[in-house]
């Protein structure tokens, strides 16, 4: 038996085991259907990014991404809270559909305000952590709920102690992002997100920008969110956590799903001949 | 030829005419950088506005401003903006109630100041925008901030470490263009060392006196600018600033532009 290379990253960080407790439990997604993605088309110039991408992921379930670099799985995900415009089809959250208007069967790009009401909804973590530098860690956290949110200031503040807390990091409130190593300012990132209670978790190859070291204090975080039952998304390389915590991998390859199956089938009896190579390469 | 020492310290301290031109030099450099700020941030904005009538008045505000004289700009809103308005003339002597330093031809020399500084600080501010990494907007989007509050509180606090050096090198700049104002008969520093060597022949000392009081107001400034530059390295993990002697000793780097009346 192969064990899940996620094991080899040890980490002393104590990750609680209530961590949404910090935002009054598993915030809840509206229906059953989280993230509905159809046919999904994106070309970059020439670049046909995206190619009839479909997928659906349901409430509490983690799918993984996964894919060789340049694949666009990173392009997805960021389309899914509108950092990225699509030139085709449909993505729904919450039954929302994000970005667009439909106008006469047409597409047409949503005012930006709009657009960020849906993104509230939607909690991302970027491979580079995309901390605000001006901002101490706990500063990080109250932004957006107390500017978007309006949750008034003592409020927020409580909140983004427990969310610190939580993720092992309640010594550092005060700690600008320059003064946090990589894995800690990842651990704020994810706190920061999660303070807006978010029904979706999106995740862009969040420990690709960290010293080995620092991976699994990440990835036990990422794993406590999944098991509390956080509806995820996540990009990466990690193979260990994809096997371990993923309900479902999907793998993508020049802009298509080539293969989506559960982690126990997809590791021992790919179908796809790029999976089956992919897999031969990273294994 | 000698040098009157004497006649220096006379004028220089000759407080009931240096006051008043310090204070209407001080003022009008404050006012039109403030101006200068304002335009220049609306600028800079615009100048980003997906709406080609928008960015198109930005960028020909910037053209226009940045590629003529400010001695010109001065004269031309003194003396041409009156000859457009007909009979009302937007700057007499004096405004009535308003106090008698701040006269029709203070008001000028500021709003073309002012205006002038726009431009260039339009530009000091774009280049601020653009030195935040783009991942930054990204994350305060992501969490469901709008454009607007997405560049007044991450963008624009961050663009301002790089926008206060070359900032408080305009200011430094603005103190000592105010001269010019002189030309269109505001009494500031170079009027009243002019005014003095008319009537003794001795234009050497009070030449001297004014150059005295602007490298004061300089000096001081850049005491300020370097406390200023403090506050916005806050959690930005750099190098020790340059120290004040060093700064002041410098020639301006790393300023988009420097020094001279434009």
């Amino acid at each position: 038996m192969t064990e899940p290379t996620g094991h080899v990253h040890g980490t002393d960080v104590q990750v609680s085991h209530d961590l949404l407790g910090a935002i009054g439990g598993v915030p809840r997604p509206s229906g059953d259907v989280v993230v509905e993605a159809t046919d999904v088309n994106k070309w970059f110039g020439k670049l046909h990014v995206l190619q009839d991408v479909s997928l659906q992921v349901k409430r509490q379930e983690v799918v993984v991404i996964l894919g060789p670099s340049g694949s666009g799985k990173t392009t997805f995900i960021r389309c899914v809270n509108h950092l990225e415009k699509i030139q085709q089809g449909r993505i729904f959250v919450n039954g929302r559909l994000i970005g667009y208007r439909e106008v006469n069967g047409k597409l047409v790009e949503d005012k930006e305000a709009n657009i960020a009401v849906q993104r509230q909804e939607i909690g991302m973590v970027f491979q580079r952590f995309n901390l605000f530098p001006h901002k101490t860690a706990l500063e990080n956290i109250i932004e957006a709920p107390t500017q978007v949110r309006g949750m008034g200031k003592a409020e927020a503040l409580e909140m983004g102690q427990a969310l610190l807390a939580r993720v092992g990091l309640a010594n550092k409130a005060a700690a600008y992002p320059s003064q946090l190593s990589g894995g800690q300012q990842q651990r704020v990132a994810i706190a920061r997100a999660l303070a807006m209670k978010p029904a979706l978790m999106l995740f862009d190859e969040p420990t690709s920008a960290l010293d080995p070291e620092m991976i699994g204090e990440v990835l036990e975080v990422m794993k406590e969110l999944a098991r509390e039952g956080m509806t995820m998304i996540v990009v990466t390389h990690e193979m260990g956590f994809a096997r371990e915590v993923g309900d479902r991998v999907v793998m993508m390859d020049e802009g298509r799903i080539v293969e989506e199956a559960t982690p126990e089938t997809f590791f021992s009896h790919p179908t796809h001949e790029r999976t089956k190579s992919f897999l031969a390469k990273i294994l | 030829m000698q040098f009157d020492t004497t006649e220096l310290i006379s004028f220089m301290t000759n407080w009931s005419v240096i006051l008043p031109a310090l204070l209407t030099t001080v003022l009008m450099a404050i006012l039109a950088q403030v101006l200068g700020i304002a335009l220049g941030l609306v600028a800079a904005l615009a100048g980003r506005s997906r709406n080609a009538l928008v960015h198109g008045i930005a960028a020909v505000y910037v053209w226009i401003f940045r590629g003529t004289p400010v001695l010109v700009q001065i004269l031309l809103l003194y003396f041409g903006v009156p000859v457009l308005l007909g009979g009302i003339d937007p700057f007499p002597t004096t405004y009535g109630s308003l106090p008698g330093l701040i006269g029709g031809a203070f008001v000028a020399a500021t709003l073309a100041l002012g205006v002038n500084e726009g431009a260039y600080m339009s530009e000091i501010i774009r280049a601020g925008i653009l030195s935040v990494d783009s991942g930054q907007a990204e994350a305060a989007k992501s969490l469901g901030m709008t454009p607007r509050k997405t560049m007044s509180r991450i963008v624009l606090p961050q663009a301002m470490r790089v926008i206060v050096p070359p900032l408080g090198n305009e200011f430094n700049n603005m103190l000592k263009t105010t001269s010019l104002a002189s030309v269109i008969t505001v009494t500031e520093l170079v009027m009243v060392a002019e005014m003095r060597y008319a009537g003794t022949f001795k234009p050497f000392e009070p030449l001297v006196g004014i150059s005295l009081y602007y490298l004061a107001m300089t000096t001081i400034w850049g005491v300020i600018q370097s406390r200023i530059e403090r506050k916005f390295g806050a959690g930005m993990n750099r190098n020790e600033e340059a120290g004040f002697w060093s700064r002041m000793l410098s020639m301006s780097r790393g300023a988009p532009h420097s020094g001279g009346v434009r």
